[in-house]
């Protein structure tokens, strides 16, 4: 059985997109030590008010924005949860999750109507870079795909720029290993720690409107598929460096694109079990990469000065 | 700034927490050019007073005048920003970054947004020519030493426009010899003009060395001020304490038994993966202490985890009692006679949120009288007598001296002496054969360090054999019956302690020496 | 005779209350903004809910799975243990009371009954075990591993559906289960059916656990501190992996519940993420089994009331999920605004 490689490997660069544009947004979250679990809820509303965002605007470029900024009002509420009320991330990025499925169904089912699946919009087009789309092989895979992918490729390096060569970046990380240093320094790390949720949640709303807007043109519940979930795999596996994140989307990404595929070549194995192969992935990049992670020192633990 | 100009002057400072008076009415001149040294116990009101110093905490009353101008720093920003810098005692530092990282964080840069790193290696490097402060800006901070880190510090405070610097505790973490060092550092930089304050706890053949002028606090009040070269080790503590100290405690003579522990050739594992432990032997015997010296991170955390079994022995072996107990697991340990009282009381010693009865029966929840096995027809028991447990630490609340509200209080709310007599009381109960204990009496005021070392002496009298490690060189001077010094994962020498000097334990821990005999014959 | 760890104050017993009163107040100002009359479709909700005898036992019939998912999330979460995987392990033991149903369909109900129990106990156990044990030996993060799990569940349940146990008239259902195999009712007429019951006894023993016995001191002072814990020598891998057993198969009970006791045949989506939502009753109820039984009840009735509240009053149903999780977030905002004010 010959795969078709190229279609393949093509589908991974554009599976992978969405995973990436969160990841990059959390990678700064998580340096910055948060860890964001609602960041599949952010996803999720993210991905329907993109829709509803570009159905009512008739503008695809509007539903990115709309998806954005919603995806960035989740994040403001985890970051008043857990970095101002100290609440236990945990449990405040769970509560968020939860709710957001429900908000997500709800404003669908109300604006949308009872068959949301019926409304559709004419989404993204592919755009082929000139001269460069020709190339064999390299052309179909890297060149013909829509603007997001190209957008989120370059901001590979952009992000990687601003976390490790700025002012900014060495504030966010020294936040996530030390606050008190970083405090006592006069760095406020509440607040570095809330812009980086509201950058976690305007990338994970972002990443969710690409998924209906670009991908799907089609509002389905539940759209994400713990595809926030795996975002978070992507940058354990990533050390929290946009470079490796990169690498461990495409390896996820496989197993999403093989998903098509296989059950065209395939059509012996019962469909569910190759669409279970991109969380069996998961799975497997999540155990391969224990006891080499390095968490920021302040993972996880709310900063509060102590009171002498 | 001439030396000898008045830089800081405090005037009635008076700060108030519930229930106590922290600072009242302190007085307080600093001079440029002068090492000034701040002298007090723990809880004689330090703290607070460096602490409003810094801008972190906002005096109730009193004034802070900054080259003669009234101040009122909101945040340590401001005080930062008038030229005073602080090196705490608690390093500041972020290990996985590099120096000039360290010292640039929350500056702005001259690229900005984006970091120079060029430019600030080159001011680093200047500074650090300036007043002798050798360090690698390349380097990340993990790899330092505690002498290098501390130097990175003050350049930290230095590279901010620091003229008045403000010290923690800056000897507590050294070996005699960087205490040298950092002493002839600080003489520089106050012969360039600098006003430098240690703020010291107990070191005060260190006072001694360093300062030019002590003011002694106590009990929130200053009770003496003296010309360092006008008075001696014994005045200031006596007005640190306000009455005569003993700067020993009386140790009886005890036989000693036969050997207890027994390690040998240890070999193990840092977190980090590097061997931290190379090939470590010793004995103690019943009613014996082998006090284990040396600076931080040279092993000891890892020599008391391996003998507890909690990390693993990669080679050589530990015999409680003739009895091989090696990568036992813990629990085995422990009923083989062993007692652990761990480094950190909050992080590994006791459970805060726990109620006080709770945290005593932390290590004998599954025995009896605590544990009961009703009517199931198992050999296990399932269930907790509450009402036994209950008892038990009714008990021990009184026999040691614990204050708290009573045996449901949760160990959140005690203070840190009651918080290691809760861990002693825990521990001790259970009668152990072998006691390892790792800095027992860090951060405690006078009161409870005595308690605990009474306690410890106690026992050794009662024919336990104790491991006491501390960084705390005076400690184990004073408590040991033989000197063990750990340097890199290996022991340097043992000494009785009759025979050792502060000099010569100095320099062992330093690595440069290692006495002949690793272990005097049995 | 008092539990471990009295850390909840008295007072902000009253918390709890509050947050379900304004996540109501603010869903009440939805209903409005989308034109329907609140207290009208609150009405509805509330008579669909408790309103007679029969709402009120499918109120239960919903409180029941969520009884068990949120039982099944205290016991992991007081140890700090996060088994987000209640679904899947929900999903697991609905597989195998469908196959026992299928196959043993000799087997007489007063053995087949409690063979059911013991078979889904043991196959959401073991669900949740895979990830316990790769926690416990190799320190994986098992919050995304939980969840993971119940992807590949859920596709195996559907595959089970559509492929093998496909019902012989073509519907992607399985067939329904030997009679024997149906949770006898409680009150007849109703659906009201033998889980309730369990699910009660259960959160009676989880109470015991946590107040009397040795393994529940184990269980609480792991989720407290970790390093004291194995510092005093409490078996750290052991303890997690025995709580996931718990925690998995309480989960896994919940799946024979709906399976014998509700819809008597596997069929996919079946749960309305009673998995997910066990995690919000857990923390509703501060992960005491008391609190527990009564936020399950309280979100059963949200259930069963939202559904009332569409047919009568044209509310769109999911809003009792955005009202649920309100619920959960003003709590968490109510909790620590209340610490900051008592602090001060």
């Amino acid at each position: 059985m010959a795969l078709p490689v190229v279609e393949i490997s093509a589908a991974i660069i554009e599976m992978s997109t969405p995973l990436l544009i969160a990841a990059l947004g959390e990678i700064f979250v998580e340096r910055s030590g948060v860890l964001n679990l609602g960041i599949e809820g952010m996803m999720l509303v993210g991905a329907f008010s993109g829709f509803a965002g570009a159905y009512f605007s008739g503008n695809f470029l509007f539903g990115f924005l709309i998806g954005l900024v919603v995806g960035m009002s989740i994040g403001a509420l985890m970051a008043y949860l857990s970095v101002k009320l100290g609440v236990d991330q945990i449990l405040a990025g769970l509560a968020i999750w939860i709710f957001s499925i429900g908000l997500s169904t709800f404003l669908a089912r109300t604006i949308l109507g009872i068959a949301p699946g019926t409304v559709t919009i004419k989404g993204l087009e592919p755009i082929n870079i000139p001269l460069l789309s020709q190339l064999p092989i390299l052309g179909p895979i890297l060149f013909q795909h829509n603007i997001l992918v190209y957008l989120v490729l370059i901001s590979v390096p952009l992000f990687h720029i601003l976390l490790f060569r700025t002012t900014f970046g060495l504030k966010v990380r020294a936040v996530g290993e030390n606050p008190k240093a970083a405090d006592t320094l006069g760095i406020h790390v509440h607040r570095i720690r809330f812009l980086c949720l509201l950058l976690g949640g305007a990338m994970a709303g972002l990443a969710g409107s690409y998924l209906t807007v670009a991908r799907y043109h089609v509002w389905i519940e539940e759209v994400t598929a713990g595809m926030g979930w795996i975002a978070l795999v992507v940058v354990f596996f990533g050390k929290r460096s946009p470079y490796r994140a990169l690498l461990g989307a495409w390896i996820i990404a496989t197993g999403f694109s093989l998903r098509y595929y296989l059950q065209i070549a395939a059509f012996w194995i019962p469909y569910q079990f190759i669409l279970m192969l991109p969380y069996i992935l998961t799975i497997i990049l999540l155990v391969g990469i224990v006891g080499k992670e390095e968490t920021p020192a302040a993972f996880c633990i709310p900063y509060k000065r102590e009171e002498t | 700034m001439k030396p000898g100009e008045t830089v800081i002057a405090m005037r009635g400072i008076t700060k108030r927490f519930p229930g106590v008076l922290a600072n009242d009415h302190v007085d307080i001149d600093i001079k440029a050019g002068e090492i000034h040294a701040i002298l007090g116990e723990n809880g004689a009101g330090k703290t607070t007073l460096m602490n409003i110093l810094y801008g972190l905490l906002q005096p109730d009353e009193g004034e802070i005048f900054v080259y003669g101008e009234k101040v009122t720093p909101k945040s340590p920003k401001d005080m930062i920003d008038l030229g005073i810098g602080m090196v705490h005692q608690h390093f500041m530092l972020i290990p996985t970054f590099t120096v000039v990282e360290n010292i640039i964080l929350g500056l702005e840069s001259s690229k900005e947004p984006f970091l120079d790193v060029d430019l600030a290696e080159k001011k680093i490097i200047e500074l650090s020519e300036k007043y002798g402060l050798k360090v690698n800006p390349k380097a990340k901070v993990w790899q330092l030493s505690t002498g290098e880190r501390q130097r990175v510090e003050i350049i930290k405070a230095l590279y901010r426009g620091a003229q008045v610097l403000i010290m923690d505790e800056p000897t507590s973490v050294l070996t005699p010899t960087e205490v040298e060092e950092l002493s002839k550092i600080l003489k520089r930089m106050a012969k360039e003009g600098l006003a430098i304050i240690p703020f010291i706890t107990h070191k005060l053949p260190e006072v001694m060395a360093i300062s030019d002028r002590v003011t002694v606090l106590r009990k929130g009040r200053v009770v003496g001020r003296f010309e360092t070269k006008l008075t001696d080790e014994k005045s200031l503590a006596r007005e640190m304490v306000g009455r005569e100290v003993l700067f020993k405690l009386p140790k009886s003579e005890v036989k000693k038994g036969k050997v207890v522990l027994e390690v040998r050739g240890l070999w193990a594992q840092s977190d980090f993966g590097v061997s931290a432990l190379k090939g470590v032997s010793f004995s103690i015997r019943e009613g014996e202490i082998l006090g284990v010296a040396g600076v931080a991170g040279n092993g000891q955390r890892e020599l008391a985890e391996v003998i507890a079994g909690l990390r693993r022995a990669v080679a050589g072996r530990v015999l409680i009692d003739g009895r091989d107990v090696t990568n036992l697991p813990p629990r085995e340990i422990i009923k083989q006679g062993l007692g652990h009282i761990p480094e950190d009381r909050m992080g590994m010693g006791l459970i805060l949120d726990f109620s006080i009865a709770e945290n005593i029966i932390l290590e004998t929840h599954s025995d009896p009288p605590f544990a009961y096995r009703w009517i199931l027809p198992f050999k296990k028991r399932w269930f907790i007598d509450q009402d036994e447990v209950d008892k038990y630490a009714e008990k021990l609340l009184l026999e040691y001296n614990i204050v708290a509200a009573g045996k449901d209080t949760l160990a959140r709310h005690l203070s840190g002496g009651n918080l290691q007599r809760l861990i002693l009381a825990r521990e001790l109960s259970r009668e152990p054969k072998v006691l390892v204990a790792n800095q027992p009496t860090r951060g405690l005021d006078v009161g409870a360090t005595e308690f605990i070392r009474r306690k410890l002496l106690e026992q050794r009298d009662r024919g336990v054999a104790i491991l006491l490690i501390s960084e705390d060189l005076d400690e184990v001077m004073s408590m040991s019956d033989r000197i063990a010094v750990l340097y890199e994962g290996e022991i340097m020498g043992i000494l009785p302690a009759e025979k050792a000097d502060m000099k010569e334990v100095g320099m062992m821990m330093a690595g440069s020496k290692r006495a002949q005999s690793l272990e005097e014959p049995a | 005779m008092k539990g471990f760890s009295s850390k909840m104050p008295s007072r902000s017993i009253l918390l709890p209350p509050m947050a379900i009163l304004l996540a109501l107040a603010i869903g009440a100002l939805t209903i409005l903004a989308l034109g329907i009359n609140p207290i009208f479709a609150y009405a509805a909700l509330f008579q669909g809910a408790f309103g007679s005898l029969h709402s009120l036992t499918e109120t239960f019939v919903k409180a029941s799975p969520l009884l068990f998912t949120g039982l099944a999330a205290a016991v992991a979460f007081r140890c700090r243990v996060w088994n987000i995987g209640a679904e899947g392990q929900l999903y697991m033991g609905a597989v195998v009371t469908t196959w026992a149903g299928l196959t043993l369909v000799e087997v007489p109900a007063a053995l087949l009954i409690p063979l059911l129990i013991l078979l889904s106990f043991a196959a959401g156990a073991m669900w949740a075990v895979i990830a316990g044990a790769l926690k416990a030996k190799f320190k994986v993060n098992e919050i995304i591993l939980t969840l993971m799990l119940n992807f590949i569940a859920i596709y195996f349940v559907s595959y089970l559906v559509e492929g093998p146990w496909r019902d012989p008239s073509g519907i992607t259902y399985s067939p329904p289960l030997t009679t024997s195999a149906w949770l006898p009712t409680l009150v007849s007429g109703t659906r009201l059916h033998l889980g309730i019951l369990l699910a009660f006894v259960c959160a009676v023993f989880i109470s015991l656990l946590f107040r009397k016995t040795v393994l529940g001191y184990k269980i609480q002072a792991i989720g407290a501190n970790p390093e004291a814990s194995r510092y005093a020598g409490i078996e750290v891998s052991k303890t997690i992996i025995i709580v996931m057993v718990i925690s998995g198969g309480l989960a896994g009970l919940a799946g024979m519940g709906e399976i014998a006791g509700v819809q008597h045949r596997l069929m996919s989506g079946f749960s309305p993420w009673y998995g997910f939502l066990g995690i919000l009753v857990a923390m509703l109820g501060k992960l005491r089994p008391f609190g527990i039984v009564v936020a399950s009840i309280l979100f059963g009735g949200l259930l069963v009331g939202g559904d009332a509240m569409q047919r009568v009053g044209g509310v769109p149903a999911p809003l009792v999920f955005v009202l649920q999780g309100l619920i959960v977030l003003l709590l968490l905002f109510y909790e620590h605004v209340f610490a900051r004010f008592a602090r001060s």
